[in-house]
């Protein structure tokens, strides 16, 4: 057991997968000699070299598109997009490309491909480098989409994505890369779909994803010293593919749901699982199922605006205490 | 009677290559002949963009090519696909979204896609599929694999991002990568050169990613089937990516729903002058191939394709099991448990 960083965590769980797989190449923008903007692949290059770890142009779709080529024919390609919000200067990749070639060559071609890159707030970077843009992923049949919250699941769920025979859309959040956290020694590897319950409790569920995850679970410590209410914390992990049974499971027990979101309000991940629940477990609910989000806004730059833009741990607090 | 030239004794095509050439010509014309007429019987639904008049290209590139050599198609993609061997009955099936169709209904025109035949797709997004050839030639690099990818695309393909990602990209990893630009004049229903800056749309932009400016005749296929030769040597040989612009022209219009009636008067009469086919008949007969032969092609091939017709005809409709099959790789469409 170490105590590592997730930021070292991603190059950690790179080198896993290129020591084991020499068809695992890596490549982006910055990440090579300079080792990532955000410092995430420190190392790769000197360990790996300069065949399987390439800098590329600022070209983002000729990234996407070289990397589908690469995986359509054989390799296992991990691309770096430096920023999520970038993805909309490639979106035509995530959204008509490799999501869907496998179904429209009625299962000739594959895409075992993924595409890391840094999502979410908290920097101060303003509209086009802070967003959320899981639920932008989301919503593509042929997709999965995964975010870690902390550095043993960005090791485990990394290993997973580059395995998985389908693309893997894999989000980091970059206001968790100096995050510290336990990770066993030797290999980690991890199930796609898999949610985990981080704290157990008996009077309402929150889902949470990436660094909602350790916001929520601050929240239910703080309910739980404070208000006497009892929240168990899920990390969804995996939007695509959802662990549903785990999340009915939950609400089954406890009755409650509330998810706590950073994208913005509109068509977020909490919205369709809300609808799930409005289907399957209705009757398990003594109360409105609640989403906690960025409301329908572009993220502000200014520190003040963007802490009051994201959930935070006392506006969780807050709004759980309201509900219940 | 006049005697025939003979063959000249070191001519580096020969006669089996050229029978080849003139039948993958005569395969498509065929082929996309019988696909707009099977769209006037409200046969082919949906939309397809024929390769009527541009033949010449994709037989002298597929022609070059080796097994396993890569084809990455446009949306116009009929003719690339025909052309590396895939089966009338299989295009025209999916023309027709049959269950015998390449991808039993579930691509349409604008997506054939035979990995087995080396077609690893027709892009409909214009430019989407240059970076992707990209990547598959990278994976070639990485392996020390000596297959060549290649690119088709249209004029119109030359004003978007891909093209000049995918050139830069591919001349700095030095990618066994053949780009071949179909000039045929018109961007959809827009002259090319009213909205591009330069007179050659693909070769004038050569010398900006350090490549030679190569334009060539695009009826004639055996100056496409040189061209192509030569870059696919250059490629396996370590010697990185090639750009090719071939002067063509399309005898319909953009796609199903066009008359082309933005063409000037007698501007289709003078390319039909100057027809792929036409051209290369008199090349077989210039080079001593008697004309039984070139009768016996045309003959096999009509055939052929009154053969699949026949067969797409008969055919089922895709049935309603495969709608949600093959969106991921375990084979369905689960995104939860």
């Amino acid at each position: 057991m170490a105590e590592l960083t997730y930021r070292d965590a991603v190059a950690r769980g790179i080198a896993q997968e290129m020591q084991r797989d020499p068809d695992v190449v890596f490549f982006g923008e910055d990440v090579a000699a300079a080792g990532g903007v955000f410092k995430t692949t420190v190392g790769l290059l000197e360990q790996f070299g300069p065949k399987r770890v390439r800098d590329t142009p600022i070209s983002e779709q000729a990234i996407l598109g070289a990397a589908m080529g690469a995986a359509m024919t054989g390799l296992k390609p991990i691309a770096e997009i430096m920023f999520s919000d970038f993805f909309a200067v490639c979106f035509n990749y995530i959204a008509n490309e490799f999501s869907k070639h496998r179904y429209i060559s009625n299962g000739q071609t594959k895409c075992p491909l993924v595409v890391r890159t840094a999502n979410g707030g908290g920097a101060r970077f303003g509209a086009q480098h802070s967003q959320s843009v899981e639920n932008w992923c989301m919503m593509i049949p042929g997709l999965k989409v995964v975010a870690p919250s902390n550095p043993r699941d960005v090791i485990g769920l990394l290993a997973a994505a580059v395995r998985d025979p389908d693309p893997v859309i894999f989000l980091e959040h970059k206001s968790l890369y100096p995050v510290k956290g336990e990770v066993p020694d030797g290999e980690i590897v991890d199930r796609l779909g898999i949610a985990n319950i981080v704290r157990p409790g008996r009077d309402a569920t929150i889902l949470a994803l990436a660094l909602m995850v350790p916001r929520a679970v601050e929240a239910a410590e703080e309910l739980k010293a404070e208000h006497y209410i009892d929240c168990e914390v899920i990390d969804v992990r995996s939007l695509v593919p959802l662990d549903t049974q785990t999340i009915l499971g939950s609400i089954a027990r406890t009755h409650r749901l509330f998810t706590v979101e950073e994208n913005p309000r509109l068509c977020g991940w909490g919205a369709e699982i809300v609808s799930i629940v409005a289907d399957e477990a209705f009757y398990d609910l003594d109360g409105p199922p609640v989403r906690i989000t960025t409301p329908h806004i572009p993220l502000p730059a200014a520190e003040v605006l963007e802490d009051m833009a994201l959930p935070s741990v006392d506006r969780i607090v807050d709004r759980i205490r309201r509900s219940l | 009677m006049a005697k025939r030239p003979s063959r000249p004794p070191n001519d580096d095509i020969g006669e089996a290559m050229r029978l080849t050439l003139y039948r993958l010509q005569v395969e498509i014309r065929e082929a996309e002949q019988r696909a707009y007429d099977l769209f006037l019987q409200n046969l082919v639904k949906g939309t397809s963009h024929l390769s009527l008049g541009q033949e010449a290209v994709a037989a002298g590139f597929a022609a070059a090519m080796k097994p396993g050599d890569l084809s990455f198609c446009t949306y116009r993609g009929h003719a690339h696909t025909l052309a590396r061997g895939v089966p009338i009955e299989k295009v025209l099936g999916e023309l027709m979204q049959r269950n015998n169709g390449l991808m039993r209904g579930k691509g349409g025109s604008m997506h054939l896609t035979s990995e087995e035949h080396g077609v690893m797709g027709s892009y409909a997004i214009v430019g989407a599929h240059m970076p992707i050839a990209c990547g598959a030639a990278w994976r070639a690099q990485y392996r020390g694999d000596k297959d060549v990818s290649v690119c088709f695309f249209g004029d119109g393909t030359t004003n978007i991002g891909y093209f000049h990602e995918a050139l830069n990209f591919a001349a700095v990893w030095k990618l066994p990568v053949v780009f071949v630009c179909e000039n045929n004049l018109y961007m959809e229903y827009t002259p090319i050169g009213e909205v591009t800056a330069v007179e050659n749309p693909a070769a004038d932009r050569a010398r900006a990613y350090g490549l030679e400016s190569i334009v060539i005749d695009g009826q004639d296929a055996d100056v496409v089937y040189r061209a192509a030769r030569a870059a696919y040597e250059k490629a396996r040989g370590g010697g990185g990516p090639s750009l090719i612009e071939c002067k063509t022209y399309r005898y319909s219009g953009h796609s199903r729903a066009d008359p082309a009636k933005y063409r000037p008067a007698g501007e289709l009469e003078k390319w039909r002058e100057r027809d792929p086919i036409k051209i290369y008949r008199e090349r077989l007969v210039q080079f001593g191939i008697g004309k039984d032969a070139i009768d016996r092609i045309e003959a096999e091939v009509k055939r052929k394709v009154d053969e699949a017709t026949e067969k797409c005809k008969a055919a089922p409709p895709p049935p309603p099991d495969i709608l949600t099959t093959d969106v991921y790789a375990d084979g369905g469409w689960a995104w939860r448990n």
